[in-house]
């Protein structure tokens, strides 16, 4: 077989013939396959016009491979019987050169989940359909004298897990990803829409929304960094709770005393909801994990207490729990990942609706750049982007240059007042595994700028 | 897999293609890490694929597979000519490469031992030797250790008569612990932190490392900072060591330098910078004894190669001349680009790229990467900095690093950091930051040490790009010293 092709039905069955083929091959009794089929596409555009335009198709075969208590991996992105042959024996050779280990994880027993939902048409998007959509943008921006930049992916991603204990488990993933970024002089500006289905993108909306936060944020005047109400966009609220998810989110975190999370105590405020979910369809759902394990709603923050943690089959053990689905491939130094995350909405109809009872403070549109200072304290630090500006008496007033924030965030959302009812979906940072974030915006009683950038 | 390739450019000219290059990657990667007295993991990686980019009416399509077949590479070719086509009803300007490339020929890297050839048992000890000694330490939680090597080949061939092949080994190899309190976690590693040390070459450079004979005081450190006051929040004087001069040289200088982000080309993702053409020669970005290259050519370093991933040969540019501004890391299309922002006979226009293009792999395109952007040796000392020094803080390893989206307002946080009084090293602090306004920051430099505190880092998790792509870089650095800067969180 040279490559996956055909429809998602092929797909699966293509994919069941290679990881019956791998573990028939693999050179012991107890082994792992799983396979990344990657079919993408992304357009980017800069300066109004398209100048990068890409697509790419690949296949990988990550074979585990235990043997006495140990376990080796290997991988091949060719699917011949000599190429999964020696990446069985890679990985056996692996496993032997090793001490032999007091607990191993078992395989995953075999499981069923259902497929998550995608849509064809995602996968099936043309280099004309996205371009399509692309010059919708740039021709609303430049017709109102603004720059339009961003990137427009498409595509779908299937996985398969299979082991020697039985287990088979498949699943495509699609998503239509759009992020879309303004200049207009000194004014920056920033939207974004993600969906599994291509026909949700609403480009020029997202388009206009950008230009005019791009329009809105020119000639923007500097404020003294200190502590200020605030308000944040989905955006903004997605990238702390991608850092949270990073840091804190797992049963190794834990166990490594590197986490905010103090199971049972309350550690932010009462309205803050917070769990993981990766059969909800809002998301971008994804129905079992890189073990085989299919994915269980945890609630990790429950009304400002810690309510769980995200195990995969090393944690589950040592914790004397089952694993709750959320495992990476082998070997996994970072632990569980919690990929489908969801905050709780609020009582606000609208973002316009957080400015009220604000005297001043400030509106953030995105945050850039964060980095982690203390796991334990949940404090990050990083920048404001793409559209920053003063509220005075609950209302927007004007645009203020990016500033930056170092802040605990568990202390910042117990202060959060208000939240809006309805949330958003910003497909986390484009990695090997999107990350799916679901929130709301929401008003921060106190947030710590430490510095303004010119 | 030269026929291949040279079967892809001819399908494109036939389609259309005023330009085309075919790039064949082939990768092995081999990582060992260890944790708790146990294999933590243990991973051999081999990929290879083809990545095919071409110009119609000039508009780029970029396509990549990893099916090596004819017929799949003429359809990934095919697919590459779809895209272009459909860029250029969303282009005003066809992109111009400039004068063609036309290098041929062939790059071996140095090395001494293959990394592959060191037995999997030998590499396994040398780690769990290193773990056991940071165990040592009663309240380190967390000890790990690692290992890796890579060697890549590479072809390409372009449309206008360019073939040349490269390989090279990268190896390397780090420690990390945490010591852990009820109330705090500290952290430290050695050589670098981010896991490990990477450079060109072979097994030797694990061998030089002596993790094992480092890891007792790594520990020790990891448990003293439990118990260390933090920074205190003030105004004083900074001394880097290398190892954070590096980082600060990779996010201060090499990123605002990367011409493609200076038009816009990353404005959505990485953002833009503040380096604009209108300010080469004119921009004092840093005092008198701060001069930074670009040098694709230092042996040894991850930067170093034989061409680019345009078929550009490496070169040694210079970016910062004695604090002054003079040029930036660029492509074929941004030099040309250049040419139309710059006045006519500028003397700040290259002749041609400096040869920067680099691509993570195979499905990825190239795009404007770090070489090895080095600081260059000063003339004075770590020991005579600190001696010079009434009141400041040493800061030392990277711990985190933010910066703006412009590349002007930074904030970088240290392992550990010591207080300077009166020319002597004193108590350790905690949770050290520093922050500051990059040029600013840089014209407050008044000393680097010199030729014999120089090392070469490897820097091995530079993200870029959509889809993102992670590259290697190098970055030569020594200590230095700079005054009036705000440490601690205020």
């Amino acid at each position: 077989m040279s490559v996956i092709s055909g429809n998602i039905d092929t797909r699966v069955a293509d994919l069941r013939s290679v990881t019956d083929e791998a573990l028939r091959l693999a050179p012991a009794k107890e082994a792992e396959v799983i396979i990344f089929h990657r079919d993408t596409a992304l357009t980017r555009f800069a300066n109004s016009e398209i100048h990068q335009n890409v697509a790419e198709r690949d296949l990988t075969v990550r074979i585990r491979v235990v043997d006495a208590g140990r376990f080796g991996v290997a991988s091949t992105n060719s699917v011949d019987a000599d190429s999964l042959r020696r990446a069985g024996e890679l990985a056996l050779e692996a496993a032997r050169r090793q001490p032999v280990r007091e607990m191993t994880p078992p395989l995953a027993p075999p499981a069923e989940a259902d497929p998550p939902p995608i849509d064809p048409a995602t996968a099936a998007a043309t280099p004309e359909d996205r371009a399509s959509l692309v010059a919708i943008i740039c021709a609303d921006a430049e017709a109102r004298g603004v720059s339009a930049f961003g990137a427009l992916s498409t595509g779908i991603n299937t996985y398969a897990v299979a082991n020697s204990g039985g287990l088979f488990l498949a699943g495509p993933r699609t998503i239509a990803n759009l992020q879309v970024a303004t200049i207009a002089g000194d004014g920056h500006g920033y939207a974004d829409r993600a969906s599994i289905h291509f026909a949700d993108i609403d480009a020029a909306a997202a388009g206009e929304e950008a230009i005019d936060k791009a329009l809105n944020t020119r000639d923007a005047g500097a404020i003294e960094p200190g502590v200020y109400p605030v308000v944040l966009e989905e955006a903004a609220v997605a990238e702390l709770l991608e850092y949270l998810s990073y840091i804190g989110f797992s049963g190794l975190a834990a166990e490594e005393g590197r986490t905010f999370m103090r199971l049972g105590e309350k550690i932010t405020g009462a309205s803050i909801h917070v769990w993981d979910d990766g059969n909800d369809p809002s998301g971008l759902p994804m129905t079992f994990d890189f073990e085989g394990v299919p994915k269980r709603r945890v609630e990790l923050i429950t009304d400002g207490v810690a309510t769980g943690l995200v195990h995969d089959m090393a944690s589950a053990v040592r914790f004397g729990v089952e694993s709750t689905g959320h495992g990476l491939p082998a070997p996994n130094p970072i632990g569980a990942w919690a990929s489908n995350l969801f905050i709780g909405g609020g009582n606000a109809g609208s973002k316009a609706d957080l400015l009220k009872g604000i005297e001043r403070g400030v509106w953030v549109t995105r945050f850039w750049y964060v980095n982690v200072l203390h796991p334990r304290q949940s404090l990050l630090t990083g920048m404001t982007r793409d559209g920053t500006f003063l509220i005075e008496k609950g209302e927007i007033t004007r645009p203020i240059k990016n500033m930056r924030f170092t802040q605990s965030v568990m202390e910042a959302l117990a202060g959060a007042s208000a939240i809006t009812r309805k949330q958003k979906l910003v497909a986390g940072s484009d990695y090997e595994f999107t990350q799916a974030l679901m929130v709301p915006a929401m008003r921060l009683d106190a947030f710590n700028f430490t510095s303004v950038t010119r | 897999m030269l026929d291949l390739a040279q079967r892809a450019l001819d399908r494109a000219a036939a389609g259309g293609a005023g330009y085309a290059d075919a790039r064949y990657v082939q990768t092995r990667h081999q990582e060992v890490s260890v944790k708790d007295q146990a294999v933590d993991g243990l991973t051999q990686d081999e990929s290879e694929g083809i990545g095919i980019r071409v110009l119609v009416d000039g508009a780029w399509g970029f396509a990549a597979s990893s099916a090596m077949t004819g017929p799949e590479v003429e359809a990934t070719v095919e697919k590459a000519l779809a895209i272009a086509r459909a860029s250029a009803r969303v282009h005003h300007q066809a992109v111009d490469l400039g004068p063609p490339v036309v290098s041929r020929g062939r790059y071996q890297a140095a090395f001494e031992v293959d990394p592959f050839s060191v037995s999997l048992d030998t590499k396994v000890a040398i780690l769990l030797e290193a773990e056991k000694a940071m165990r040592q330490a009663p309240q380190v939680r967390v000890a790990e250790a690692s290992a890796e090597c890579t060697h890549w080949r590479k072809l390409f061939v372009s449309s206008e008569g360019a073939e040349v092949e490269q390989e090279a080994y990268e190896t390397g190899a780090g420690i990390e612990c945490a010591a852990v309190d009820d109330d705090e976690i500290q952290k430290r590693s050695y050589p670098n932190s981010f896991g490990r040390q990477v450079g060109q070459g072979g097994w030797e450079l694990v061998e030089a490392m002596d993790l094992a004979g480092a890891a007792p005081q790594v520990a020790d450190e990891a448990c003293t900072l439990l118990t260390a006051p933090p920074c205190p929040s003030e105004v004083t004087t900074v001394i880097l060591d290398a190892d954070q001069v590096a980082l600060q040289v990779h996010e201060s200088c090499g990123h605002p330098v990367e011409l493609d982000r200076v038009f816009g080309m990353e404005a959505a993702y990485a953002g833009t910078s503040f380096m604009t053409p209108d300010l080469l020669g004119k921009l004092r970005y840093g005092s008198d004894k701060v001069t930074i290259l670009a040098d694709a050519t230092v042996p040894g370093a991850l930067g170093t190669f034989g061409w680019d991933d345009e078929g550009v040969a490496a070169q040694r540019a210079m970016l910062i001349d004695r604090g002054l501004f003079v040029g930036y890391l660029t492509s074929r299309e941004t030099v040309t680009e250049l040419a139309r922002k710059l006045p006519p006979g500028s003397e700040w226009l290259p002749a041609g790229s400096m040869g920067s293009m680099r691509a993570d792999g195979w499905g990825r395109i190239p795009l404007i990467r770090m070489t090895s952007i080095n600081l260059e040796p000063g003339e004075s000392s770590l020991e005579e900095m600190i001696a010079g020094t009434e009141k400041g803080i040493l800061m030392r390893t990277n711990k985190s690093w933010s910066i703006d989206d412009r590349r002007l307002n930074f904030q970088f946080g240290t392992e550990i950091a010591f207080d300077v009084k009166d020319g002597q090293v004193g108590q350790v602090y905690k949770n050290a930051t520093y922050a500051g306004i990059t040029p600013d920051f840089w014209n407050s430099c008044d000393a680097i040490a010199g030729p014999a505190e120089w090392r070469m880092f490897g820097l091995i998790n530079c993200g870029k790009g959509q889809p993102g792509q992670t590259m290697r870089v190098g970055h030569g650095a020594a200590p230095a010293r700079f005054r009036d800067v705000r440490v601690g969180i205020s």
